[in-house]
């Protein structure tokens, strides 16, 4: 964590040379920001330093001396602040998308900096812009990359990165040439090159606007893949064409020979694979590095923040592909990073990397903005920015139909006519566009002024009126959404097994396609690169169906922790008896008849997040040895692989009917309480519940009951620490009493009877132990399960009252007697 | 090769049946061809000789679907023998990939069929369900392949979905119902909403097939 706030320190620092290329500027930004007097000051002691300078001051003003980080970490504050403000209004960021709202914000603050001033103060650099702004945001891409989705559409990702990059700046440029030769844009001091250098730096889609836009809009996968990954990947191109040009016309027109048009073809290949390149290889060395940081977990994120951003620099500077270095430094290394650091390594660059790229992208936004408000700036030339318009928007709508139409020749999933209409739509040019053409040399390309107010337009119209109307659009043309379904295990295996079946076919029927190329990949993979690149134990654990298994039960654990709380109890985090420790864990008692794989699931790094885990890790001793007892029990009274194959008795046959019968009412009662919940925001988290109750209904009794039996007699302690917490703050005695009533129970149960029960008739029916302790006694019970399992039907009473209060409270109070009276608060916990 | 050109009508005849071009099947042809040792039948040794499938953990269960009947669409259950080239193409056009032209109906046909080959893979005792055991078994050669894995894990993957697709299939299940094991419905409940677009094909090139297989 230290360490990952040194870069972001860092980085911030780094930032702040933008406006001190403006020194002037500190009083705008003040001014803006409400430091009047801050500013005044500022002045004023300067001018008492250079006056007095020997004199001892107890308390010296330096506004000089915090200037430039100070503006900056305003400028930070104030677009974050926006961004809270825009999201105070729920129905203002489902319209507008957050990229325009800052656009907008940025003319505004703008507006008010020049009124201050009139000097453009602040504008967005692109050294600020590529250097420190851009990595962030293309890293993030990177690392979160969905691999196989993208390797998947690789093919048609490059053609319409390459091919689709290509034929937009070359058809822009030569349109916009002809229509100044027919001499409708009047005289302008311009030559073929210039049009061709602006037209390669407005083709290419820009990956932040890409993914500010469409991250709002959900489309399906596929859709999102190939616009973003042509977005990322055409960076190469604009890249290549910009410095050919911008080379051309250095040397002018007519100097350019055909060696200078080969070298451009040859440089675009280095560029690229270049690039790549170098972005292999550095993921290869961040894997390597994150293999051994074991003892020094604190800085392990920080490692993949150097590190990627070391790529980025280190193609910068032989001048190859950035974009796509750490583009795929990110692609490659996600694997063997995610594996080898810690989980909360791994949450922490998974969080931090958002922070960043979201800020960066915060701040490009709403830096486009202020950048708009310059005067200076500003050339209208109608026919010319209109012109350039139309054309970006008509030949990527006609580059976009015709790569189509080529590629569903080759492609299984056929892109249809309403995906060609959104990857046309999706054309978004952005901040990209925006620092190459203020990077342009005045002296060079006389008509820079023209260049660069026609890219603002450009840009802010694309990001507002495409980013306003894409939403409405893809809703009318039911373009087919991404749905977030939770991950099914039968699911995962399935797709394992497809996979297996594909490549098989594709081995029986002899043709080498994705899913032989994939295959070979993973068993290389697997047999190389990952002995290499992963932890001994990572490389055990790091199957994707034992994550996904991992992570349902995780997710099962929670939502039933949460159930415990919502009614109510946190006492099972904090009662005395060290066993209720457990109660967290049990988890890991799921996946049981494996204490093997147990131990590979605690090891595994999952990605998920919790808050539990910290709680966890200081409990695995207790836990280890808790384990292995409970798991014995349970295993030898629970897990039978048939319930016909247990051998009943009468007395059981008895005990086992009065079980079910109160367990379905205890279910009826669960399910009433949950009507009565109400959880706008969680409905989904709701229904998981409702499907793990469900669960424990028809799987009680199944033949492989085991894990939910567990969640199913966790339930039920939740529902006992509950009581005991109530009665404890009525009674005012305290823990103490807590830790009496444990014990009280223990004694008790492990002795007779436990008459707490009720049944539907009404009778008082005694119950020795819970059917399936009471199969026999060659294994003695756990602690845990002494504890708790044979005191736990006392909830089915308590169960009652909480179905009735649903109803009335009254036949609630009747329910319960008199001395139940401080159970009254029920009702207002189902409401919770 | 000469003699299956002359055929051409038999070949027409195949792509009616199967939906492959003649191209492609002229292709398979040739692999067939190549598999069997020019023989007109293709049996089970013959799917060991191809070296790329050794390391598929579930390579037994694939080559027995080539010779299961129900996939052959010839029997409600058994396995064959040996298969000819009508038997191989059948299985191969499961894997076709959908085209832009189908209605709802067919697509929704195609759909069935193609889970219809995977249940009926996970279904070896032809019986019409998953029983635990069997999906147990899946699992255990599914993950097979990461040495690391023990079979207690895999186990108790298979528990795990297994009582997914329980909770899936039959929600409001009795307490002392006991789930017997997945019919073909369930399956297609537990797929539901789930794309198979890209699961379930393979593109049949026209091209060049690998040369030197044997």
């Amino acid at each position: 964590m230290g360490y990952q706030g040194h870069i972001l320190l860092w980085a911030q620092r780094e930032l702040e040379e933008a406006p001190g290329r403006h020194p002037e500027s500190s009083l705008g930004g003040c001014l803006l920001l409400g430091l009047l007097a801050l500013a005044a000051a500022s002045e004023h002691e300067g001018q008492g330093d250079a006056g007095e300078p020997h004199i001892f001051q107890i308390v010296t003003f330096k506004w000089h001396h915090v200037q430039d980080p100070y503006i900056i970490a305003l400028w930070i504050l104030v677009a974050s602040l926006a961004k809270i403000v825009f999201h105070l209004s729920h129905k203002v960021t489902t319209v507008i998308p957050e990229s325009a709202l800052l656009i907008f914000l940025g003319l505004f603050l703008g507006g008010i900096v020049w009124a201050a001033d009139h000097i453009a103060s602040f504008t967005l650099t692109p050294t600020v812009f590529f250097f420190y702004l851009l990595p962030p945001i293309v890293l993030d891409a990177g690392y979160f990359m969905p691999n196989r989705l993208f390797f998947g559409n690789l093919g048609t990702i490059l053609l319409y990165a390459v091919i689709g990059t290509i034929w937009n700046a070359a058809t822009t440029g030569l349109s916009l040439y002809g229509v100044y030769l027919s001499g409708a844009m009047g005289h302008l001091d311009i030559g073929l090159l210039d049009f061709l250098l602006f037209g390669s730096l407005i083709a290419a889609v820009d990956p932040v606007a890409v993914l500010a836009v469409f991250e709002e809009v959900h489309v399906n996968d596929v859709l999102f893949i190939i616009v973003f990954g042509e977005s990322l990947l055409n960076d190469a191109v604009t890249v290549v064409l910009y410095n050919v040009f911008d080379a051309f016309v250095a040397i002018g027109a007519d100097n350019v020979t055909c060696t200078d048009c080969l070298k451009g073809i040859v440089s675009f290949f280095v560029v690229s694979l270049g690039g790549t390149f170098i972005g292999i290889v550095f993921a290869f060395l961040l894997s390597l590095v994150t293999r051994f940081t074991k003892h020094v977990r604190i800085i392990e994120p920080g490692f993949v923040f150097v590190i990627s951003y070391l790529s980025y620099l280190t193609s910068e500077m032989l001048s190859l592909s950035a974009i796509l270095a750490i583009t795929f430094c990110g692609i490659c290394c996600q694997k063997y990073v995610k594996a080898n650091i810690s989980e909360q390594s791994s949450t922490t660059v998974r969080y931090t990397m958002k922070m960043l790229a979201s800020g960066a992208e915060t701040i490009i936004f709403m830096f486009l903005g202020i950048s708009a408000v310059n005067p200076q700036i500003w050339t209208w030339n109608t026919a010319f920015i209109l012109l350039t318009l139309v054309f970006i928007s008509v030949y990527r709508v006609i580059g976009v139909v015709l790569q189509t139409w080529v590629l569903n020749h080759y492609r299984m999933v056929q892109l249809g006519i309403i995906d060609q209409v959104v990857m046309s739509y999706g054309g978004l040019r952005g901040a990209v566009a925006f620092a190459l053409v203020a990077l342009l040399d005045k002296n060079k390309v006389k008509e820079k002024d023209l260049f660069v107010s026609t890219t603002i337009i450009v840009v802010f119209f694309t990001v507002i009126f495409q980013g306003l109307t894409i939403k409405p659009l893809v809703q009318w043309l039911k373009v087919k959404r991404s749905e977030h379904r939770e991950p099914k295990l039968n699911e995962k295996l399935h797709g394992r097994a497809f996979d297996h079946i594909l490549s098989a076919i594709e081995d029986i029927s002899g043709q080498i396609g994705h899913n032989y190329l994939r295959d070979k990949w993973i068993n290389f993979d697997r047999k190389v690169l990952s002995k290499v690149l992963m932890r001994r134990s990572a490389q055990k654990s790091r199957d994707q169906i034992l994550n996904v298994f991992h992570q349902l039960n995780l997710k099962d654990a929670i939502s039933y922790v949460a159930e415990g709380e919502r009614r109510g109890s946190l006492a099972f985090i904090r009662s005395p008896s060290s066993d209720n420790m457990v109660n967290v864990n049990f988890n890991t008692s799921r996946p049981m008849g494996m204490e093997a794989s147990v131990s590979y699931l605690r090891e595994n790094a999952s990605s998920v997040c919790l808050d539990m885990q910290a709680l966890e890790q200081r409990r695995k001793s207790i836990r280890d040895r808790e384990d292995m007892t409970t798991h014995h029990t349970l295993h030898q009274y629970l897990y039978k692989p048939s319930r016909h194959e247990i051998i009943q008795n009468e007395d059981e046959k008895q005990d086992k009917e009065i079980f079910q019968r109160t367990m379905r009412k205890r279910l009826e009662s669960f399910k009433s309480t949950k009507l009565g919940v109400k959880h706008p925001k969680k409905i989904n988290k709701t229904h998981k519940r409702d499907r793990g109750q469900k669960r424990v209904r028809g799987e009680c009794f199944m033949t492989l009951a085991h894990t939910d039996v567990i969640c199913f007699l966790l339930d039920m302690e939740f529902s006992e620490p509950e009581e005991n917490e109530y009665e404890h703050l009525h009674t005012g005695t305290g823990i103490d009493f807590l830790a009496n009533v444990t014990k009280q129970n223990f004694t008790e149960t492990s002795g007779i009877d436990n008459p707490a029960f009720s049944d539907d008739d009404g009778q008082s029916v005694y119950m020795r132990f819970p059917p399936w302790l009471s199969n026999e006694d060659t294994v003695v019970p756990s602690q845990r399960a002494r504890v708790q399992i044979p005191y736990s039907p006392s909830n089915f009473r308590r169960l009652t009252p909480l179905r009735l209060s649903n109803k009335s409270v009254d036949s609630f109070l009747l329910a319960d007697g008199p001395e139940e009276r401080p159970r009254s608060f029920l009702p207002e916990s189902t409401h919770m | 090769m000469g003699s299956f050109h002359s055929r051409s009508e038999e070949v027409q005849e195949l792509a009616d049946k199967t939906g492959f071009t003649s191209d492609q099947i002229e292709h398979l042809h040739r692999r067939f061809k190549q598999l069997s040792g020019d023989q007109p039948t293709i049996c089970r040794e013959n799917f060991d000789n191809i070296p790329d499938l050794e390391l598929n953990p579930i390579r037994s269960k694939i080559i027995r679907a080539f010779f299961d009947k129900r996939n052959l669409r010839q029997a409600p259950g058994g396995l064959a023998d040996e298969i000819n080239f009508e038997d191989f193409l059948t299985i191969m056009s499961y894997f076709r990939p959908i085209e832009m032209d189908m209605d709802e109906e067919q697509l929704d046909r195609f759909r069935k069929e193609k889970l219809k080959f995977l249940f009926h893979m996970y279904d070896s005792d032809h019986d019409g369900k998953i029983t635990l055991q069997e999906y147990r078994k899946v699992v255990e050669e599914l993950l097979s392949g990461n040495p690391h894995l023990e079979k207690e894990s895999a186990r108790s993957i298979a528990d795990g979905a297994m009582m997914e697709a329980a909770s899936i299939c039959v929600g409001q299940m009795e307490p002392d119902q006991v789930y017997e094991g997945i019919t073909f419905e369930d399956f297609l409940k537990i797929w539901q909403g789930i794309d198979i677009e890209t699961k379930m094909h393979v593109r049949f090139l026209n091209m060049e097939t690998i040369p030197h297989c044997h």
